[in-house]
């Protein structure tokens, strides 16, 4: 894939809920925001990582905030670029390209947005290869690559640059701000160079995005099943063929957290799966034994026949 | 007694229930344009003694036909209220083509709106929301509907911006209100509230039309439409919130069924002549699906029952390799089907063959081998019978209740279900179910569930539900609680829950005239 465009904008959202294994936000609102975008300025430039200069400057834009805001609360479209320029006027440069923090979710289609907007390319690769919850959990953080400074930017105007002694810290402060300015705000941090891309950055998970949609896509209009389409693209194993048959959900620490029951039938009749989530699928176990675990992405779909 | 009708796109149907809501009488009738004729036809075939008859119910699914034809609407101006958010995604911006343009794709984006907390995003500005009005004006547009950022939280900014347009705009211009409709989730809320102001003129019509039709039989009795969630409405609601009725169908059929077998837990296969839709009641109500719905394509945000449809019914056609659907003559088939004389081989054609319907002319379908048509009937069964594995959620042993014209398809019983009924009057449900429907109250917000206080907000939110039921016309007594839901919101401080509570009772008839309705608040422009 070299640019992203209204053809393929809708596999991407596709994809990228997919890969949300969970969490990460419904893509529906970014990829409404993203269509508006690539409406109005045109279609967005997608680089890979060997075509990036060792001195790029990549800045990750995201959204932060509640799922429940951002239904609401729709963004007027101008805040990631606020945060974008507030972070590039404290850094003393500008960015060359944009990356998505997280592929899974909402958060793939806000940079599509952004990039669309600003004219910047954006790199074809996100810090975790999936959707995870706190800021301070990406790639870079293990490539000894820094929060901050770090950039957050509301609909408003507001703009609060945090320059922080750690990534959690920068975490918790982002997210008090976060709470101030309504619940929902957009990031520009984590500034990479271009020559930290390959040890901070998923290669090529926007593509990947892309084609998972468009299996499933492809699958359902042939009236295939999708899930063996998809299955096929991310090399997955079936782990349980079941009914949901019970959820407990609890907020801790502003987390959805808690698990899914899912009793087998058919083939699978008799056996258990228990889904333990926060936010995103974190562990499932089967019939006692542990099958798969975080970083293992967890998915978990819902069968539905083709009608007509 | 009661009457229960249910205008169909092809037919009417109406029932007669006793006091023991029992089925006196059933008719059926083709629906006709102008709805009058099709229901006095329908009603008149009950002969109901008109001065028994304390309540008629109405099921219709008129107002979503409309919309999905594009048709009959009127053009309406959407204002937001919300600046400087929500300004990347105008009004509309994910409708299909063909209903964006029967509504005008009128989108205006003005200041107001709350933050999840409730606090002013922005103020609201008065010469911005006249200069609207003269907008709108100049159009020469009559229904307005006005949605906010965080209305269900605070609805005040929705009202002053509809006085304020309301002074400007003059008497004879509609008023919808997206607090009125629903819940957090501001596109799918506003586009409710777009869907029903563009058929608020087709809702006086139809409205009328109905008036009309028992005015000419001589029955007095109060009407009432039913809504999404199988309780009524009256005609001022109806008039002023017809979106409520999308979803009435299904679920009138399947409240219908679980009357008729007196089950109120079990799957319900409805077969009509293009589809079988398969449902779940829990407790006589239906299962709600879960995640977004969406309506000719448009994301809304009201519940409808969780239906699983599949392509086979009376109409079906059926192939020479005895595959039966998705396509289908529909409502053709008195014409198309071989019973009838037809050239067409279809799934009632099977039934006949097979002796299972007495419908049409069955020397038509004597030349049709049986082995061919039981092997495709065997296959109509294990269709049905793995949606509706695909529907349960236990392994339990479940009834399953067979209605529609078209579950005559359905042997007794199916693979894997040993107990398949279909109960007398099965072709009627839609009605039945209109005519039983009750009265409910809701409350579905954003609570503050602060430590050790769940249970108070609980109490308090329960509360709240019964307490709507009561004004809503609901019997004192009668009404309980029928399905609560929690759900905490990620990320939210507070412990922020989203918490629903549905509550439903009887009808109270010595009440009618001096109650508030559920959508009191719809009537803004009373």
């Amino acid at each position: 894939m070299r640019e992203i465009t209204l053809g393929n904008l809708d596999d991407i959202a596709r994809g990228s809920g997919i890969l949300g294994t969970g969490g990460g936000g419904d893509p529906y609102i970014g990829k409404l925001l993203a269509r508006e975008a690539i409406r109005s300025h045109g279609p967005v430039r997608l680089v890979r990582i060997d075509e990036v200069r060792a001195d790029a400057t990549v800045v990750p834009v995201s959204g932060m905030g509640a799922p429940t805001v951002l239904l609401e609360r729709v963004p007027n479209g101008r805040e990631d670029a606020a945060a974008l320029r507030a972070l590039e006027r404290h850094i003393g440069r500008r960015a060359t390209h944009l990356a998505p923090l997280e592929v899974g979710g909402v958060n793939s289609m806000l940079p599509i947005a952004c990039a669309a907007r600003t004219g910047l390319p954006l790199v074809d690769e996100d810090a975790m290869g999936r959707a995870f919850p706190e800021a301070q959990m990406v790639l870079p953080g293990l490539a000894g690559i820094s929060i901050s400074p770090m950039a957050l930017a509301d609909d408003k105007g507001n703009t609060v640059v945090v320059e922080a002694v750690d990534n959690h810290t920068a975490e918790r402060i982002a997210r008090a701000v976060c709470v101030e300015l309504g619940c929902q705000i957009s990031c520009a941090d984590t500034v990479l160079r271009g020559d930290q891309l390959a040890a901070g950055l998923v290669p090529a998970t926007l593509t990947l995005a892309g084609r998972l949609g468009a299996a499933v896509r492809e699958a359902r209009a042939a009236h295939r099943d999708p899930v063996a389409a998809a299955r096929v693209v991310l090399a997955g194993v079936p782990l349980l063929t079941g009914k949901v048959v019970d959820v407990m959900r609890r907020t801790e620490g502003g987390f959805a957290r808690g698990h899914a029951r899912i009793e087998g039938t058919r083939e699978d009749a008799g056996r258990v799966l228990e889904l333990g989530f926060q936010n995103e699928h974190l562990l499932a176990t089967r019939d006692g034994v542990t099958v798969a675990t975080t970083p293992d992405l967890i998915w978990f779909w819902t069968a539905r026949p083709a009608t007509r | 007694m009661r009457i229960g009708i249910d205008v169909g796109g092809t037919n009417t149907d109406a029932v007669l229930l006793g006091y023991d809501d029992r089925v006196l009488a059933a008719a059926k009738s083709p629906t006709t344009p102008d709805i009058t004729s099709g229901v006095t036809a329908a009603v008149r075939a009950l002969d109901p003694p008109a001065e028994s008859v304390t309540a008629v119910m109405i099921g219709t699914t008129h107002f979503l036909n409309a919309l999905v034809e594009g048709a009959r609407l009127t053009p309406v101006a959407a204002v937001r209220l919300g600046l400087p958010a929500t300004a990347a995604v105008p009004p509309m911006a994910d409708w299909p083509a063909r209903q964006r343009a029967a509504v005008g794709g009128y989108g205006y984006l003005c200041h107001g709106g709350r933050e999840f907390d409730g606090r002013p995003l922005s103020p609201l500005d008065p010469e911005e929301l006249k200069r609207t009005a003269a907008d709108i004006a100049a159009r020469g547009l009559t229904s307005v509907a006005v949605s906010s950022v965080f209305s269900p939280v605070a609805e005040t900014d929705e009202r002053q911006a509809a006085e304020i347009l309301r002074a400007e705009l003059g008497e004879g211009v509609h008023f919808s209100l997206s607090h009125d409709l629903g819940r957090v989730g501001l596109l799918a809320r506003e586009n409710a509230t777009i869907i029903n102001a563009s058929l608020r003129d087709l809702a006086t019509v139809i409205v009328e039309s109905l008036g009309k039709a028992l005015a000419e039989l001589s029955i007095t009795a109060p009407f009432f439409l039913s809504q999404n969630d199988g309780t009524l409405m009256d005609v001022d609601f109806a008039r002023t919130c017809p979106v409520a009725t999308f979803a009435s169908g299904p679920t009138n059929s399947m409240r219908g069924a679980a009357l008729l077998s007196g089950v109120g837990d079990c799957a319900v296969i409805d077969v009509g002549g293009t589809t079988a839709d398969i449902g779940m009641l829990t407790g006589g109500f239906p299962r709600e699906a879960a995640g977004e719905s969406e309506a000719a394509g448009i994301r809304v945000n009201f519940r409808i029952p969780d239906v699983l449809s599949l392509g086979i019914g009376g109409g079906s056609l059926v192939s020479r390799r005895g595959g039966t659907g998705p396509r289908s003559v529909g409502h053709l088939l008195t014409r198309e089907a071989l019973v009838f004389g037809g050239t067409r081989l279809t799934a009632t054609d099977l039934a006949v063959a097979a002796g299972r319907a007495d419908i049409g002319d069955s020397a038509h379908v004597a030349h049709l081998e049986p082995e061919f048509t039981e092997r495709a009937l065997e296959r109509i069964a294990g269709r049905l019978a793995e949606g509706v594995d695909r529907m349960r959620t236990s392994a339990a042993a479940l009834p399953v209740v067979a209605v529609g014209g078209g579950s005559v398809l359905m042997p007794e019983p199916l693979p894997g279900f040993a107990d398949v009924r279909r109960p007398a009057h099965f072709g009627v449900a839609n009605a039945v179910g209109a005519a039983i429907a009750q009265i409910g109250g809701e409350v579905d917000r954003v609570f503050r569930v602060p430590d050790g206080r769940r249970d108070s907000v609980l109490a308090e939110a329960r509360d709240e539900a019964l307490g709507r039921a009561l004004d809503a016309g609901a019997r004192p007594g009668s009404v309980r609680v029928v399905d609560i839901e929690e759900v905490p919101l990620a990320y939210l401080p507070g412990g922020a829950t989203r918490i629903r509570v549905k509550a439903v009772g009887d009808l109270d008839l010595r009440r009618i005239g001096d109650i508030t309705w559920c959508g009191a608040g719809a009537t803004a422009d009373a």
